[in-house]
């Protein structure tokens, strides 16, 4: 009985090592929560100058290219905003994880995680700016939702497996924002707000649950 | 082969923890460095080393020295018979625990 437990202790011993030098497994579930929290604040945002500016047009009867060029301008710093509220509160989260699991922040797993991560999504970026360079903004919505998914797919090899259903679902998400291009707020809402909600709830309920209750 | 248990057909330079921790950690990764596998193991140099050359030496580790700038940058990569003698060892540790039930 007791050589037993032995040998499943050398199991569990194996298991744990494998997982742990091949996967960053200190990933917050509340890192996503927080991120879709800023995507979907930023959102209400955007929506509502837009819609501002729309007003304003429709009252004015004019087009002006100034108020155009401002709308945009403002647009861009508030992306900038969003990203950056939600990188930080995204790393503040995960850290506090590491310190619970007892991982390094920067070690290996989490250099490959995020070299993989980083191929597509530079990629994507650039092809972004460009087609933007070209006047091209109808598929940056769809164009981001995708590249962004096949990002996650890609890292996910190095962390906790739900990122990989996380980028399957922003892909597809992705390609059915192609046929409502009108609509392309509120598939970034829903991609950048809405599923990072959702995945890292599952993954907080899944992974840091009982770990935070204790 | 002296080494093979004869009754369980576990081998016994998997005993060791660190050994099957070495093991367990090649087994997924390409290559691993010598700080890496120092950091994951919880180990001290000295303590390290020597089960690493017991691995070397008996064919189911690869050593690569390598520098990075001017420092050393020892990396460690899986045999085929390292691969070998760990999926037999894992399948005699299932066998084992699967028999007592």
């Amino acid at each position: 009985m007791s050589e037993q437990n032995q040998h499943l202790e050398a199991l569990q011993d194996i298991r744990q090592m494998m997982q742990r030098s091949s996967r960053f497994i200190s990933l917050s579930g509340l890192s996503g929560i927080a991120a879709g929290f800023w995507a979907l604040v930023g959102a209400y945002f955007a929506y509502d100058w837009i819609v501002e500016y729309y007003s304003n047009y429709n009252r004015n009867g004019v087009f002006t290219g100034p108020e155009f060029q401002h709308l945009k301008f403002n647009l861009f710093l508030l992306a900038a905003a969003v990203l950056a509220l939600a990188l930080v509160s995204a790393f503040y989260f995960t850290w506090r994880r590491t310190r619970q699991t007892k991982t390094e922040l920067w070690n290996r797993t989490s250099r490959q995680l995020t070299i993989n991560t980083m191929i597509p999504l530079i990629a994507g970026g650039i092809f972004l700016l460009v087609m933007l360079q070209h006047n091209e903004w109808r598929f940056v919505v769809p164009g981001s939702l995708i590249f962004y998914g096949l990002a996650l797919v890609n890292g996910s090899k190095y962390t906790l497996s739900d990122i990989r259903y996380l980028g399957i679902s922003e892909i597809i998400l992705g390609l059915i924002a192609t046929q409502f291009i009108g609509l392309g707020l509120y598939f970034w809402a829903i991609g950048f707000g809405v599923l990072h909600i959702i995945y890292g709830f599952i993954m907080w309920w899944k992974n840091e649950r009982s770990s935070s209750e204790a | 082969m002296a080494i093979n248990n004869p009754i369980s057909g576990l081998n016994k330079i998997f005993d060791n923890r660190i050994r099957l921790g070495v093991m367990s950690i090649v087994m997924v990764n390409d290559e691993i460095s010598f700080n890496d596998l120092k950091s994951l193991l919880e180990v001290t140099d000295g303590n390290l080393a020597t089960h690493l050359q017991t691995l070397e030496e008996s064919g189911f580790l690869k050593v690569h020295k390598g520098f990075i700038g001017r420092k050393t940058n020892t990396t460690y990569s899986i045999t085929r018979a390292g691969e070998k003698a760990f999926k037999d060892h894992l399948g005699a540790l299932e066998k084992m625990i699967n028999g007592v039930k």
